[in-house]
């Protein structure tokens, strides 16, 4: 394995009329007799142009990063400069006056990814750990495949199916019945006041919820299965019973892992546009009750690009984006950092 | 009753409260699942007919199809995959041989794994800065685009995981041969790794033709039968999108079936994938 690592192969090293360490250096005109002294294989000499070929590709992956990093740096430069700090403390949005702050599609952002995680991780957990742990080996291939497909369906048909199905029986069920019974309480009835329009940060968060779920699941899975089968035959061993078991080695030994899961779901959740303008309802305000319409980063940006009008707007809404950057990127790489911690490369 | 007896009696009994809230989790997980597909299901195919393929994009009561939104979406898509595979392939193969343990392989593994599950409107943001913008008007070409730098994180990934498959005997048998690296990479490591790159590539074009987010402010969108990549064109995200969310009944029940090829599109993708990839790799 050694002989052809790349690592002992430094082509870049040499200069580009030498040819792979691996093929002996021409021997020159002391070389064997009746032989030419030509033993540079054909195409060596193409050796130095493939490795720039593929090392610019890669390169260019880096330099997609940096653009996306320096375009929406420079783009929302004007609302910066003119807003200051104020734009991430200010809950204005005044297109007619040029005043424009940051604060309500943020809070709305949050609060729907928590909604959405509260929901979702529980559950994509417990999806997990029973297809790893209780599922029938018959059905668990099944399963697993149905889980991982469903991650893949475009976030778009769960805002349709947000829009057309499920907002209208929260607004004729849920909502109704949670009014009457959480309502009255103090402090946490105060969530869940007001009309039940059906469409509202509530509704948009179970949504999301859903569509992190698959995605978590997938991942969780994927972690779960880089358990070493000795750990788990030596907790059954010693009379572990399944929950035990998983609480006290599979879910410590997959921790980092299974953070890393959740983040990569807290990521998708952050950025997730389509789910979330078909019901969030667009309304830039913070209100305190959940039910009531808001935004998001995302859900402002799909709506309100293509016609905003003048540079501040434009720079504002960039300057949105800019803001959404930053906080999905501190949560990929988290998650990242984690998965790669127990050895996970997972591939979505 | 030993006291030993009341503990095992109390472990199985938390035993069995978690492990029935997993399979209800499971079970309410796949359930609501199952609702929302089946939905789709149901009202998509109450809409499909011929006409979806063979028409145009209707105004608000009158009957129509979803003809040039398809066309705009697979242009886009083959223009988009044309631009992402090539570099993908390459720099995937980077991090897969030459790149193996380097800083730079290093660095640009960690971030390509990142731009994996980077929101796409960031992408469409990006474009928009980069294209329309100079430019002055939306265009297919910057649709194409951002589909492209959506679809080539994907690339990127499972190409290096296909190549970093084989193993590295292979590799020295053909060294030992006198091959120059180089043609040990094209003619045994891609040649074996065909299938690994072919469902890269496919799940690309899956994870691609779901994309609405990026398209809204690069390919905008337009009523009109156009193929001008230099133009505003249709796609069918962005008209799913925009009939869904109008009043009208028969807008509505087009962006049904639109999302029904949608899904089915990208579940056939993946399957298809899945199914190259169990028989390609052992």
């Amino acid at each position: 394995m050694e002989a052809v690592n790349p690592k002992t192969i430094p082509p870049e090293a040499n200069g580009p009329d030498t040819v792979v360490m691996t093929v002996p250096a021409p021997s020159g005109p002391s070389g064997p007799s009746g032989w030419s002294g030509e033993l540079v294989p054909k195409g060596a000499a193409f050796e130095p142009a493939f490795v720039w070929l593929t090392r610019s590709a890669a390169i260019l992956v880096l330099l997609v990063l940096a653009g996306i990093c320096a375009v929406l740096l420079i783009a929302s430069l004007p609302a910066l400069k003119k807003f200051g700090p104020y734009f991430l403390t200010s809950s204005a949005w005044n297109p007619v006056t040029e005043n424009f702050g940051a604060l309500a599609p943020v809070y709305g952002t949050l609060v729907t990814s928590a909604i959405a995680m509260l929901i979702g991780v529980p559950l994509a957990l417990g999806a997990a750990l029973f297809l790893t742990e209780l599922c029938p080996h018959r059905l668990r291939a099944t399963l697993a495949t149905a889980i991982d497909l469903l991650a893949a369906v475009p976030s778009i048909i769960y805002g349709m199916w947000g829009l057309f199905v499920f907002a209208p029986f929260m607004s004729t069920y849920v909502q109704p019945a949670i009014t009457e019974y959480v309502g009255p309480i103090p402090v946490v009835g105060a969530l869940f006041t007001g009309a039940p329009y059906g469409i509202g940060m509530l509704t948009a968060g179970l949504i999301l919820g859903l569509m992190v779920l698959p995605f978590v699941a997938a991942v969780s899975r994927q972690v779960f299965a880089t358990m070493p089968p000795v750990l788990r035959e030596a907790a059954y061993g010693v009379g572990a019973t399944p929950w035990e078991y998983c609480r006290r080695v599979l879910i410590p030994y997959a921790r980092s892992g299974v953070t890393g899961a959740v983040m990569l779901g807290l990521g998708r959740a952050l950025g997730e546009t389509m789910a979330v303008t078909f019901i969030i309802g667009n309304a830039h305000r913070i209100s305190v009750s959940l039910f009531m319409p808001g935004t998001t980063i995302s859900a402002t940006l799909a709506n309100e690009f293509t016609e905003a009008v003048g540079d501040v707007y434009l720079s504002s809404l960039l300057a949105l984006g800019l803001i959404l950057f930053c906080i999905t990127f501190a949560v990929l790489f988290a998650a990242r950092f984690m998965l790669s911690r127990i050895g996970a490369r997972v591939a979505v | 009753m030993k006291p030993d007896d009341r503990l095992l009696a109390r472990r199985k009994a938390v035993n069995g409260l978690m492990m029935s809230l997993c399979v209800a989790a499971a079970v309410i997980a796949v359930g609501a699942l199952a609702l929302i597909l089946a939905k789709l299901v149901v009202a998509g195919t109450v809409a499909l007919s011929p006409a979806i393929f063979t028409l145009m994009t209707p105004p608000p009561g009158s009957s129509g199809g979803l003809l040039n939104p398809i066309l705009g979406s697979l242009l886009m898509t083959l223009v988009a995959i044309a631009f992402a595979a090539p570099v993908g392939v390459l720099a995937g193969t980077y991090l897969a041989e030459y790149g193996r343990g380097t800083t730079l392989g290093n660095g640009v593994r960690f971030l390509n794994d990142t731009l994996l599950s980077a929101p796409s409107i960031i992408i469409g943001l990006f474009i928009y800065g980069v294209m329309v913008l100079p430019q002055g008007h939306f265009s297919g070409w910057a649709g194409a685009f951002a589909l492209a730098l959506i679809a080539l994180p994907v690339i990127v990934r499972t190409t290096e995981d296909m190549v970093g498959l084989i193993p590295d005997s292979l590799r020295e048998a053909a060294v030992a041969l006198g091959c120059p690296y180089w043609r040990v990479i094209v003619s045994i490591g891609w040649r074996s790794a065909r299938p690994g790159i072919l469902t890269g590539i496919l799940l690309a074009v899956a994870r691609v033709s779901g994309e609405t987010a990026p398209l809204l402010f690069t390919s905008l969108n337009n009523q009109f039968m156009s193929t001008n990549m230099n133009a505003p064109i249709a796609s069918l995200p962005v008209v799913i999108f925009q009939f869904a969310m109008s009043p009208y009944q028969d807008w509505q029940s087009l962006a049904w079936a639109g999302a029904l090829l949608i899904t089915a599109c990208v579940l056939v993708l993946n399957i298809t994938a899945r199914v190259i990839t169990s028989r390609g790799v052992q």
